[in-house]
């Protein structure tokens, strides 16, 4: 006999059947998620397309649903991310470094890195109630731009900070090695070797982060980004509102038309996040191929 | 020869693990120390000792002296910066960082405040010079170190080691990680540096300590066991452990 043939060819099918249909379920459980994006996409692209117009940037909102338009809220999210990235990267990674490059690892910086986790995972309602009390009351700024920009800075922050300390940890020991043994500085080999190899996931963290805040509603409705903003905000301190807000605000009105204009905001939305998305692959990429 | 580094009684611990015991040792100036052990014997741990690098291995004590030029390098009048410019370290992997031929090279002497151009470029040249690798690469300055070779990699690391201008080079299994050629020319290149710096090598290849080294120590378990001429300990030890050890018997 051939040492080919094997003498339990039905073992070996039963396995193959097994493997077949297993390769199904595991191709119906893609699916499912699959479909229910798009089913989610056509519903609102149906439902929002015919609003999808100049007029939609340009126009205040306003009681008239013909003449309502998103550009306050489109201001507000932009303002809200210009003072919110700066701060955030800057706490963010600042706190990274200190975690993973500085501090010693024992029980005290292990409690704070739980801690990081964990608010990482807190709801950001939760958030909101704490900005309400800390900048609005507490520092008494009012129900300002710069509030609820804090406020997300907040509730992105563990983000970033996890998503940092992952990307400065993926820098191989070698070369701050190579630093060190050439005579720098702590400072001079995070600035010098580490950073600069992990700015591509640092960036794209904060980029991620930033895309979550331009989606949360939650902790705003909390401080009181107001819903109906006829202006663009003048100042920091200036009350604004921004686009989930809006949506929210359309979509709880009755009448059918708001609800279009509510499903043009969301195509929006959804655009903003993937440019921002898209903008954190390609941003990776152009570093990458500079290593 | 004048002795350079001298190491009175060093005792080194991470946490409860004695890893170096009661090392005395002179190191002469101007030639090569190779260390020559099993794995694990303590012969990379007391390398990394002579520039520090132990420092940031938490947990890690030490007690004993390790004087260079009659300065203990664990006193309060050594800045480790100065130590670790003087004492420069060639890695077991070659670690080019993630920049241009050139950055690499101008990283040290940048880190010790040089920015002048022309000296930056000075600095280039003659360190890759030294390093024999000039003429491979004075066309593609700009382009990315991962490009070379890993010998040629090897090369530039030594070369960024020069590049702030040292007095000692230690080199930890420097050509373990190479092919036999290019492990050849990093042999070659030790013995034109030896003029002007003092080396010392950690290598598992006996047959390198012997080709390449002037001094040889071997390490057993954390201890000395044998320290002499590379002639005399090959061709006559005078420990059993040692002779066990270079004509194979176990390690």
């Amino acid at each position: 006999m051939s040492i080919l043939q094997d003498a339990n060819r039905q073992q070996i099918s039963k396995r193959r059947k097994i493997d077949f249909i297993l390769h199904i379920l595991f191709i119906a459980a893609t699916a499912i998620g699959i479909v229910a994006l798009m089913a989610l996409l056509v519903n609102i692209m149906v439902d929002g397309l015919s609003r999808l117009s100049p007029e939609l940037f340009t126009n205040y909102p306003s009681r008239i649903a013909s003449k309502a338009g998103l550009k306050s809220a489109i201001v507000g999210s932009i303002y809200m991310v210009l003072i919110m990235a700066p701060i955030s990267f800057i706490l963010g990674v600042g706190a990274a470094i200190y975690l993973e490059e500085y501090a010693n690892k024992n029980k005290f910086t292990r409690l704070i890195q739980l801690n990081i986790s964990t608010l990482a995972g807190v709801p950001s309602i939760v958030y909101g109630i704490l900005g309400l009390t800390l900048f609005v009351r507490g520092l008494g700024l009012g129900r300002s731009l710069l509030s609820g920009s804090l406020i997300m800075t907040l509730l992105i922050l563990p983000i970033i900070i996890v998503s940092s300390q992952e990307a400065l940890r993926a820098v191989p020991r070698q070369r701050r090695d190579a630093s060190f043994a050439l005579g720098a500085t702590r400072w001079q080999t995070v600035a010098g070797s580490v950073l600069p190899s992990a700015m591509p996931g640092v960036l794209t963290g904060v980029i991620l982060a930033l895309s979550r805040a331009i989606g949360e509603t939650a902790p705003l409705v909390m401080v009181g980004a107001l819903t109906f903003v006829a202006f663009l905000p003048s100042g920091i301190m200036d009350s604004f509102t921004v686009m989930p807000i809006q949506i929210f605000n359309w979509i709880s009105r009755p009448q059918e038309a708001f609800h279009e204009l509510a499903a043009a905001g969301i195509i929006l939305l959804l655009a903003l996040l993937l440019i921002m998305n898209f903008a954190a692959i390609l941003l990776r990429n152009k570093y990458q191929k500079n290593l | 020869m004048n002795t350079l580094i001298d190491i009175k009684n060093l005792n080194l611990y991470y946490g409860t693990y004695h890893a170096l015991k009661d090392v005395s040792l002179t190191i002469p100036e101007k030639a090569v120390t190779a260390f020559i052990g099993p794995s694990g014997c303590g012969k990379s741990t007391l390398l990394r000792t002579l520039n520090r690098m132990n420092d940031m291995i938490a947990g890690t004590k030490i007690d004993g002296r390790v004087e260079i030029t009659g300065t203990d390098i664990y006193s309060n009048e050594v800045d480790v910066e100065t130590l670790r410019k003087k004492v420069g370290m060639v890695f077991q992997q070659p670690n080019p960082f993630p920049k241009s031929i050139y950055d690499n090279i101008a990283y040290g002497p940048r880190l010790h405040g040089i920015r002048n151009k022309q000296k930056l470029d000075e600095i280039v040249e003659q360190s890759l010079r030294q390093a024999v690798l000039w003429e491979e690469v004075k066309d593609f300055l700009k382009r990315s170190a991962f490009s070379l070779s890993g010998g040629q990699q090897q090369r530039l690391c030594i070369a960024r080691a020069l590049a702030v201008n040292p007095d000692i080079l230690l080199m930890d299994e420097a050509t373990s990680a190479l092919d036999p050629i290019s492990t050849l020319k990093i042999e070659e290149l030790v013995q034109e540096l030896k003029d002007r710096y003092t080396i010392v090598m950690v290598t598992h290849n006996m047959h390198q300590a012997a080709r390449v080294s002037d001094q040889t120590v071997f390490f057993l378990n954390g201890e000395v066991v044998e320290f002499s001429e590379t002639e005399q300990l090959f061709s006559n030890p005078t420990d059993q452990r040692t002779e066990d050890y270079i004509t194979g018997r176990f390690g």
